[in-house]
């Protein structure tokens, strides 16, 4: 099953390549991972897409709990949650296919944020699942490039991942 | 000047400038540099030994060394040597051990002792030297990134990247490893860092406390007491003990719980000591070369106790087969070690002292009591299986049996030796035939398996323990891996008595080569093999040779009694040998090949 792992960690160099590292060598995968200093610069908050069966999620949360830098972690999945994702998507457009993007854009509540004559920039947020429609719906062979920040996510309610 | 400041220019003539705020000792701020502030660290923190080798990075922190003898610095001749050494003392004394080692080659010279101390959860502080901060990154000389090496080798570790932070990154490294599963923590220190020309005050955090790092220690009350009702519910019990029974000094609670219930207990190679082997509650070692009674008692028990091991796979075999019918309760502080390879049914995260302390407890304020009909027909069966003799070697072979060695080993010194040992045949032998009846007197390569551990180990724990009788239990291809340690032996004067147990051969490897590749022995033998007496001679000690059974107890005495020399026996050993029994790689415990040993009636169901 898909966990989203969300972990307060030290701000510390070298804390993400422990978290990497941890991952490799005992060969859990990694599906996406992201990281930025939270409104405490002295933490980096982490979110860690992964799969596995619950006796291997267990272990990965048991892992990453013993990583002298990590202070708190929740698996997201576990409750009620929101889950958000950043693309960047380069389209190339003709005059003929210009009108149907934009209105594609619209749909899936984008924004175009750059333009030339033969391409956009879109920026949309959302869940994973919608990106990856929106990309399914663009032809094929228009994508000139994907950028893609990984989820992020929030548990619901007044309960939050905080010291 | 000031009295006060008298004194310490007579400690610390090196030191800087010197502010006293206050009374004698009592919070006056003295400026140090940063190789000072180290060792002033290493005293306040009450280190007695540090086991290093100098090189360009480390420089400063050597100097100031130099000044001073609080803390004994012991020259090795390899930085393997110096990790095993500090891991040995650690595992020997309970107090944590300290390397120190130069950048580069120092560090990765080191990696091997750091990653062993690392398997088998051993406390020990790295101090390695760094290239100067701002040329970290560009490849300069003798530069490596040994934080990024040893990561995955150690608890934790840091990189000092402020004089001013120096004294609590080290205090921090002596708590992250001696607490909770304690572990090898490593500081790499730029050299700028210990610059003797940059001097910034010194205080020594008496305590530390990190947000990020709270190791569990008293148990789930509820669990405990779950626990307590389903160990005298039991009919056929077992006890499974481990390493933490050691490293938390447990062994007394340990020792009462098994005899209160009158329990059959089995020790994890790690574990052996703990309880005393001679006693008959224990049913021997259990695993790969675990005993035929021990295995089988795992695998037909319906509850097992398991303290501080860790279900590691020379002990559980194949997993699918381990233990079919029993319920587990499983003692760990890490509980990453819990529910790892094997589901356990009542996990209990805490410190093994105070949790066995609870359980005795509750055992004794209940009215409960195992049923006692059950528990001796439990015991019968265990008898049936002891009778079986699996340790039986033939005693009327006209060459050296290894087993024998030991055996004497054993009894010239009274079972009361400190034996440290390298892997191999010769670590199995040691392991069955040398009855540790006390915690930390075995101090072996466990989960990493590192041959060289022995002799290097031996030197950190007699110097821990100079009065003590110190043997290394060896094979000849292991002592040639750290066999230049003799020479740290001769110059520390650390008499230890090596016992290589030479059966020309690397027997492990030869043996898994008989069983499963049809005796092809693949390089498994060298044909150039050293003479062991002249080269003990060329270190300034005593060598022995023995070929003959009769003179292994008379060799033995003699060794021992050259108190203060280190002697090294090299008993020429039957090269047919094997360790039995034995769980071949893959297979469940009750399927164990044993010796048809001349002793067993050969008609007998072996499983
Ligand atoms: C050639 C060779 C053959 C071997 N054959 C065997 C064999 O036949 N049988 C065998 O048993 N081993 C054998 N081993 C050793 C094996 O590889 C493992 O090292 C060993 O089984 C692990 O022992 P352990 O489970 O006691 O764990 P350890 O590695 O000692 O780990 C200790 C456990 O206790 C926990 N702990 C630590 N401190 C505390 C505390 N204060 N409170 C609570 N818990 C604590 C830790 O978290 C950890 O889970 C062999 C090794 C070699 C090299
Ligand atoms: C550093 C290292 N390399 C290789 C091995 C694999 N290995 C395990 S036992 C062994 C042979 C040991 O031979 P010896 O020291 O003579 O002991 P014996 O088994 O003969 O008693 C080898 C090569 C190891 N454990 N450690
Ligand atoms: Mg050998």
């Amino acid at each position: 099953m898909r966990h989203i792992i969300s972990i307060l960690i030290e701000n510390e160099s070298g804390a993400l390549s422990r978290v990497a590292g941890l991952f490799s060598a005992r060969g859990y995968n990694i599906e996406s991972l992201t990281v930025a200093p939270t409104e405490d610069p002295s933490l980096s908050r982490m979110t860690l897409v992964t799969r596995g069966n619950d006796e291997i999620i267990e272990q990965i949360t048991k892992q990453l709990n013993k990583l002298i830098d990590v202070v708190k972690l929740i698996d997201l999945a576990e409750s009620e949650h929101i889950e958000r994702e950043l693309m960047l998507v380069k389209i190339k457009t003709t005059l003929e296919s210009r009108e149907e993007v934009r209105s594609m854009v619209d749909i899936f509540r984008g924004k175009i944020i750059d333009v030339t004559p033969s391409s956009y920039v879109v920026e949309m947020t959302g869940h994973s699942s919608k990106l990856d429609a929106f990309i399914h719906g663009c032809a094929a062979d228009s994508i000139i490039e994907v950028v893609r920040s990984g989820p992020t996510g929030i548990s619901r309610g007044e309960k939050g991942l905080h010291l | 000047m000031d009295i006060n400041e008298v004194v310490y220019q007579t400690f610390f003539p090196a030191a800087g400038k010197i502010i006293i705020l206050g009374g004698f000792f009592e919070g006056s701020i003295l400026e140090l540099s940063g190789g000072h502030i180290l060792v002033q660290c290493l005293k306040d923190e009450g280190v007695e030994y540090v086991f290093g080798y100098p090189g360009g990075a480390v420089l400063h922190i050597y100097d100031a060394i130099f000044h001073q003898e609080d803390v004994k610095h012991i020259l090795v001749r390899h930085e393997q040597g110096a990790a095993h050494a500090a891991d040995a003392y650690a595992r020997a004394t309970g107090k944590p051990g300290v390397v120190l080692v130069t950048s580069g080659p120092g560090a990765t010279n080191a990696v091997t002792g750091i990653a062993t101390a690392y398997m088998d959860s051993i406390p020990l502080v790295i101090l390695s030297g760094q290239v100067p901060s701002p040329v970290i990154g560009s490849d300069a000389f003798q530069e490596v990134d040994t934080v990024g090496i040893t990561r995955p080798c150690v608890k934790h570790n840091f990189l000092v990247k402020d004089v001013n932070l120096l004294a609590e990154t080290i205090k921090k490294a002596f708590y992250v490893a001696t607490t909770g599963r304690p572990g090898p923590v490593l500081v790499d220190i730029p050299k700028d860092i210990t610059d003797p020309n940059i001097k910034v005050p010194y205080h020594y955090p008496e305590k530390i406390s990190m947000r990020s790092y709270n190791p569990v220690v008293s148990g789930h009350k509820g669990q405990i007491k779950k626990a307590v009702e389903l160990l005298l519910s039991a009919k056929r019990p077992i006890i499974y003990s481990g390493g933490g029974v050691v490293l938390g000094e447990a062994h007394r609670e340990l020792i009462e719980l098994t005899r209160l219930l009158g329990f059959p207990i089995t020790q994890t190679l790690m574990g052996l000591g703990a309880y005393p082997a001679p006693d008959p509650l224990f049913l021997g070692m259990l695993g790969m070369h675990g005993t035929y009674e021990a295995n089988m008692a795992m695998h037909e028990s319906d509850v097992i106790l398991a303290v501080g091991a860790r279900f590691d796979d020379r002990v559980t075999g194949k997993l699918t087969e381990f233990c079919p019918y029993a319920k587990i309760i499983h003692i760990d502080i890490d509980p990453a070690s819990i529910s790892k390879t094997v589901k356990v049914d009542i996990p209990i995260v805490g410190d093994v002292k105070p949790v066995l302390e609870q359980m005795l407890e509750l055992i004794k304020a209940g009215n409960l009591k195992p049923d006692s009909e059950e528990l001796k027909a439990w015991w019968d069966v265990i008898e049936s299986w002891r009778q079986v003799d699996c340790l039986a070697y033939d005693r009327d072979s006209g060459l050296i049996k290894p087993q024998y060695v030991v055996e004497q080993l054993y009894q010239v010194t009274g079972g009361n030796a400190y034996v440290t040992s390298d892997v191999g045949q010769h670590q199995m032998y040691a392991a069955q035939f040398y009855h540790f009846n006390k915690p930390r007197r075995w101090i072996n390569s466990g989960g990493l398996g590192t041959m060289g551990f022995g002799l290097p180990a031996a030197i950190g724990v007699k110097l821990a323990f100079p009065d003590a009788d110190v043997a290394c239990i060896t094979g000849e291809a292991s002592i040639q891996m750290c066999i230049q340690e003799l020479s740290t032996a001769l110059q520390y004067n650390t008499p230890v008595k090596i016992v290589n147990l030479n059966n020309r051969y690397m027997g492990m490897v030869r043996q898994w080569q008989e069983f499963s590749y049809q005796c092809r022995y693949s390089q498994s033998y060298m044909d150039t093999i050293p003479d062991f007496v002249k080269l003990a001679e060329a270190y300034g000690h005593v060598g022995i040779r023995v070929e003959q059974p009769e003179d292994v107890r008379g060799a033995l005495e003699e060794a021992f009694s050259l108190k203060d020399r280190t002697v090294f026996l090299d008993f020429v050993t039957d090269r047919t040998e094997n360790v039995y029994p034995m769980i071949e790689a893959g297979k469940a415990h009750h399927d164990m090949k044993l010796r048809v040993a001349p002793s067993a009636p050969l008609d007998r169901e072996l499983s």
